[in-house]
């Protein structure tokens, strides 16, 4: 085990680096975006560190002692309220094969997306501050063992979000940030209610055997911990687990986001600048699938196995409608967009079949799909920089013109539609072979492969209507790659292909976890 | 030999191209001579093949197994705890096609060289070649179901690559882009029959599932699943090997340079979903052979039939390919496994040397691809001409070539096929399929090589090609000779190919699910002594009966084929014109023209009706779904304002309201405080009176 706080470390780093950043004077923007890089570097580096000593049979989930790089302390201490009792609140940190992959994705995504945030000239300090406190949010949700603190992360998250998009984003950013900040926010107060529900209702056993009521989340996965006439119970004496099941569920569901709630993300993509586009597909959709793993799963498995069935309808509506609306864009980044929403669907389905491989599935392609769409988003971002439009129209013939992004270009697409030998095939394989491999989601899987088919169309349709055909002779100066963008496009390449090649590195790391997971579910265990 | 070398011998062969591809695509920028060594490592690549090809079939009887585990998963409810292997098998098909596939790749690099000589992403083309041939031995090797899908897709990548190379050209990258995307559908079913294989026998891998099967457990319990599972598989051979209905995308890809649609179009690729098939045939059930069966005749004769009238050099060699394809698939679906593969190694070879002549036509007429503005180019390129119409003899089934040899033998297994289950429609097609074939091959030739040059500017400048693209059609008319395959010009069976490399393998599904005449009988079984039996004696006594017949009535069906071709095109005794003026003659003439209208039909459905989708999707999007979060959100700030009028109005009225009133009574009551005492008295006397008027206390 590492000696220092490394979760807390690469949680608030860089809070650290805002603070630093406010102390830097405007005139000096160059000194911001180094030590912002520094920073997401550093975290990188202790992201490898944690990988590193990360022990792959320890399972997590539900049992403290085997997560790891657990922090531990008493946070809030509040005694003497005759009516509330004590209200003890932990600042609770732990790692396992679930939250490993996203530390991962998170100190990765805010690198890429700080070396693409090099662009960006207006109020460079407040923009990176900003920056650096949604990582802080990001990777908090990913550590945060503690309902309360999990829900401090969350929202954390979604103020600086606000400002990133509203401040520097495209012509209508005020109507996408609102828009982005209310749906949340929404989303949130299901999720604050079902929170103090479950506060009131689990009693945690102390270490000196006092009881208390508690936000500690793998307490209220143990079921005897539950008050059965606790506040939950008022809701409906006969189903309130399930009702709060849905509520939790719609909370973390705007976030993937999940049909009917989608409609927040091609706005707020089309007006967020580059990077934050990056962050918000690479990261943040992340935030919503990982919430109902970690929460709803295991804290209301009865209801998870009640209602597979529809997690799994949702995803296949996700693929499908997704991948058809995606096919109708005329604007690249809108349609890359609705291409995250159908991409998601299949973290859906691979959830919603309740297998170790569908299950796995789902994780991986939340990793891939991280690092694949910050891809395109990038990719984006490149042609938008030079040209000022993203029109799927306006461009035409650019492989001529600029070969070294165009052949970025065909693997970014490539592992988008699932080709083999790229990440994005191995999760969408085990995704539908987990759900095709249970009764309830088969027909579910069967019909979600045309979604294999339909992003094959707007993809391949994409290529051709951007980088083939006669060059338009209006861009006929763009410049191919450069350094810089060079720096973002490799390493993101070689992570597509090293997990298509060798998918193990990742599946082990969650392996054990998930199994765990999904025979807590299923059989209680 | 040991096994180990042949097992590393044969994962180099694979690994190579793949080597290969990465460095000219990485480095062939700065150093455009590095095509050199992606031809040499092809070059390398096929004599290593021919070692292993030697090796294995002389020495080694037993197939050769290789595998690592690829994803390992613990255990957990519902599935168990599992493994995906990945390996190679060599066995007989496998080093055979190892063979075929990389001459043909090594012939084509090389005729390439002079073909693509001065194209402006020159070693670009050549890294796609390598990527391809990586692709395609991957398919080869593999022995498992799920590599086979994983280098399935890399073919069908490396495929749009080459087939959208000249991507300015719009017409190319629609052709690149179609292809994948039809590809794709077969790909869904292959899929999903993968999918149904692996929940029930929780591997991928060929053998264990099979040993499995012949132990009796069925997919789901049922036979009718196993059905299932073969049909959607066999979708994926739809799909790559170009049959009805989709076949639509090969005619297209001949977009793609002419030395592409050799290899890929015409020879390997198009044919791994044939080979596909040879590696599923043990679980094929009677039903799902039917089906393959009438796959695949229906469209070798739908192919035949549009050929009959294609004016591009190229469109009638593609129409063939898909015919001959479908040949191919209609032999594995009566049973006649062996051919079938013989098939498909003679087809690639004629065919591939046709592509390549017709390449060679193509370079010295300057891109001219239409026979109409042909003729007479047998004088000035007897090369290109001879090994032409050698592959034209065979791919006719003449005798003496190869492609009698196994054309007889299909055109055999169709006409036993036949008598044994009475389903004579199939032996009628194949046989009219063979007749047209003949004619319109000899139309093609008869049209680009003799008679009068059509268009005389372009056949004053024709050449012949230089050496290095002669010398592949040499190499490629020589193996469409009888001798590499067997002794006797009349009959394979004797020859090594049939007797000993090529054995069909014993089927696995249950005795009552297969065809009566692949049901041997215990008997049968045992007096074999070389393992594995798979037709009962009946099969193999009616092939006899059909051998001679099927031969004498191929013969004649080209035969005439060629004569009526000659009559047409040669000798002009039949004024072709006159004759397509008649009403019903015209009507099918223009039908086999435009192809019969399928590709107009799916566009306008499968294409136009899920763009449409898309695009009322994209409304409803916009208005309903997202007009609902619009529109509550109106609602919101419409209640807001409500309640903020109530506010200012309402709740903040009664407060001001309140002031006034009091204001107002104030004011009014102001009035009497006068500060005169004789007032104040006056109102207390008056007070008085009043009060005790009204409390009456007396």
């Amino acid at each position: 085990m590492i000696g220092f706080p490394i979760l807390s470390l690469i949680t608030f780093l860089p809070v650290l680096g805002m603070i630093l950043i406010l102390f830097i004077p405007k005139e000096q923007p160059k000194t911001v975006k180094y030590l912002s890089l520094a920073i997401t570097g550093i975290q990188v580096v202790l992201a490898i560190i944690l990988l590193a000593n990360y022990n792959y049979g320890m399972a997590g989930i539900y049992e403290e002692k085997s997560f790891q790089f657990i922090e531990k302390f008493r946070w809030i201490n509040i005694t003497g309220i005759s009516w509330l009792g004590t209200v003890k609140i932990d600042y609770f940190l732990g790692l396992d094969g679930l939250s490993m992959p996203m530390v991962l994705l998170t100190a990765i995504i805010s690198f890429i997306a700080c070396i693409s945030s090099w662009t960006i000239t207006k109020s460079v300090k407040g923009f990176f501050a900003l920056f650096l406190l949604l990582d802080t949010g990001m990777m908090g949700v990913f550590v945060a063992l503690d309902f309360f603190l999990f829900y401090v992360f969350w929202e954390l998250m979604l103020l600086p979000m606000y400002f990133l998009i509203g401040i520097w984003g495209g012509p209508r950013k005020e109507y996408a940030a609102i828009k982005f900040f209310i749906y949340t926010l929404f989303g949130s107060v299901f999720i604050l209610l079902v929170m103090i529900g479950l506060y009131f209702s689990t009693t945690e056993t102390l270490a000196d055997g006092s009881k208390v009521l508690t936000f500690n989340l793998l307490a209220m996965m143990n079921k005897s911990n539950a008050t059965p006439d606790g506040i939950l119970s008022l809701l409906n004496p006969n189903n309130y687990r399930f009702i709060a099941y849905i509520a939790l569920f719609v909370g973390f569901a705007i976030k993937i986001p999940m049909f009917p709630f989608h409609t927040w993300l091609p706005d707020a993509h089309v007006e967020a600048p580059t990077p934050i586009s990056v962050i918000l597909a690479g990261v943040l959709l992340k935030m919503g699938t990982y919430g109902i793993l970690r929460i709803n799963y295991p804290i209301f498995p009865e209801v998870t196995i009640q209602l597979m069935w529809w997690i799994g309808l949702f995803g296949m509506i996700n693929i499908i409608y997704g991948a058809l609306v995606a096919l109708a864009q005329k604007d690249f980044k809108k349609l890359i967009a609705y291409s995250s929403v159908s991409h998601m669907g299949y973290v859906l389905l691979g959830m919603a079949s309740l297998t170790t491989t569908g299950v796995n599935g789902a994780i991986f392609q939340m990793f891939n799909h991280g690092t694949i769409t910050a891809m395109l988003f990038l990719i984006v971002g490149v042609v938008y920089d030079r040209a000022h439009t993203r029109g799927l129209y306006d461009f035409g013939g650019l492989a001529t013109q600029l070969p070294i992004y165009t052949g970025f270009v065909t693997v970014a697409f490539f592992a988008a539609i699932g080709l083999p030998s790229m990440s994005g095939f191995v999760s969408e394989a085990l995704v539908f072979v987990g759900a095709f491999g249970v009764e309830t989601t088969r027909t579910i899987a069967m019909i979600s492969t045309l979604g294999i088919l339909l992003g094959a169309g707007y993809m391949l349709w994409t290529l051709q209507r951007v980088f083939f055909g006669p060059l338009n002779e209006k861009w006929a100066t763009m410049t191919d790659l450069d350094k810089r963008e060079l720096a973002m496009f490799i390493p993101l390449t070689v992570i597509i292909f090293y997990l298509g090649i060798n998918p193990s590195a990742m599946l082990n790391i969650m392996n054990t976890s998930v199994n765990t997971l999904v025979s807590f579910v299923v059989n209680g265990i | 030999m040991s096994e180990s070398l042949l097992i590393n011998l044969s994962v180099a062969i694979l690994f190579l191209p793949l080597l290969g591809f990465i460095t000219v695509v990485i480095l062939g920028k700065r150093f455009p001579k590095l095509y050199l060594l992606e031809v040499g490592i092809v070059s390398i690549a096929f004599i290593l093949s021919l070692v292993v090809m030697f090796a294995k079939l002389a020495y080694f009887p037993k197939d050769i197994i290789a595998e690592f585990t690829w994803i390992t998963m613990g255990s957990a409810p519902f599935a168990g705890s599992f493994n995906i292997d990945l390996g190679i098998k060599i066995d007989n098909i496998t080093v055979m096609m190892l063979f075929v596939v990389n001459l043909i790749s090594m012939l084509v690099h090389l005729f390439s060289i002079e073909y693509m000589h001065g194209d402006k992403r020159y070693t670009r083309y050549f890294s796609y070649l390598g990527l391809f041939t990586f692709s395609m031995l991957g398919i080869v090797l593999t022995h498992n179901i799920l590599m086979m899908y994983i280098f399935w897709e890399l073919v069908g990548v490396s495929s749009y690559l080459l087939i959208g190379f000249w991507y300015e050209k719009k017409s190319a990258s629609d052709a690149g882009k179609k292809a994948f995307i039809v590809n794709r559908i077969g790909d869904i079913g292959m899929f999903l029959g993968i999918l149904i294989l692996w929940t029930n026998y929780k591997t991928f891998t060929f053998d264990a599932i099979y040993s499995q099967m012949a132990a009796g457990v069925m997919p789901f319990g049922s036979s009718a699943w196993l059905t299932a599972a073969g049909i959607l598989i066999f979708m994926g051979a739809v799909g790559k090997s170009a049959q009805f209905p989709l076949h639509v995308w090969l005619p297209d890809a001949m977009e793609g340079p002419t030395p592409v649609s050799a290899l890929i179009h015409a020879a390997t690729m198009v044919a791994a979903g044939v080979y596909l098939v040879t590696r599923i045939f043990v679980m094929l059930t009677a039903d799902a052979m039917l089906v393959i069966a009438v796959v695949g005749a229906f469209t070798s004769l739908v192919a035949a039939t549009i050929a009959l009238t294609q004016n591009d050099i190229k469109k009638v060699l593609a129409y063939s390919t898909v015919s001959q394809l479908g040949y191919m698939v209609m032999s594995l679906g009566v049973g006649a496994y062996a051919f079938a593969f013989f098939h498909l190694v003679t087809h690639a070879f004629f065919k591939a040397c046709m592509f390549l002549g017709s390449g060679s036509v193509i370079h010295a007429m300057h891109h001219e691809q239409d026979i109409r503005n042909m003729g007479g180019l047998k004088k000035k390129m007897p090369i290109t001409y001879y090994t032409f119409l050698i592959s034209t003899l065979a791919i006719s089934g003449i005798p003496l070539t190869s492609g009698f040899l196994s054309k007889d033998g299909i055109l055999a297994g169709t006409l036993a096929f036949g008598k044994l289950t009475g389903h004579w429609l199939i032996p009628i097609m194949a046989f009219t399929v063979a007749g047209m074939t003949a004619f319109y091959m000899f139309r093609l030739v008869l049209l680009t090589f003799h008679g009068e040059p059509r268009d005389h500017h372009k056949y004053d400048h024709a050449h012949e090609s230089p050496k290095l693209m002669v010398a592949p059609l040499v190499i490629l008319a020589g193996l469409s000779i009888f001798i590499w395959y067997t002794p006797n010009p009349i009959g394979a069976d004797a020859g090594w190919v049939l007797s000993s490399w090529i054995k069909t393998p014993a089927q696995v599904v249950p005795y009552n699910t297969r065809y009566e005449f692949m049901r041997p009988s215990t008997e049968e079984q045992k007096a074999e002594v070389h393992g594995e039996i798979t037709h009962s004696v009946e099969y193999t006594e009616t092939m006899h009966w059909a051998h001679y017949k099927a031969m004498f009535a191929s013969l004649a069906v080209a035969g005439l084929g060629i004569l009526i071709a000659m009559l047409f095109y040669l000798w002009k005794k039949v004024d072709v014109d006159k004759m397509i003026e008649g009403k019903i003659m015209n009507t099918l003439y223009r039908g086999s023209l435009k192809k019969w209208k399928i590709d107009e039909l799916y566009d306008a459905t499968a294409v136009n009706g899920t763009l449409q989708t898309g695009n009322g999707l994209s409304w409803f999007d916009q208005k309903i779904v997202d007009g609902a979060v619009n529109g509550s959100a109106w609602l919101t700030r419409f209640t807001s304002k409500l309640s903020g009028l109530f506010d200012t109005y309402v709740v903040d009225g009664m407060v001001n309201f309140t002031a006034l009133f009091s204001g107002f009574v104030g004011l009014s009551f102001r009035k009497l405080q006068t500060g005169k005492v004789q007032t104040y008295i006056v109102f207390v006397v008056f007070g008085v009176i009043i009060l005790l008027l009204l409390f009456k206390p007396f």
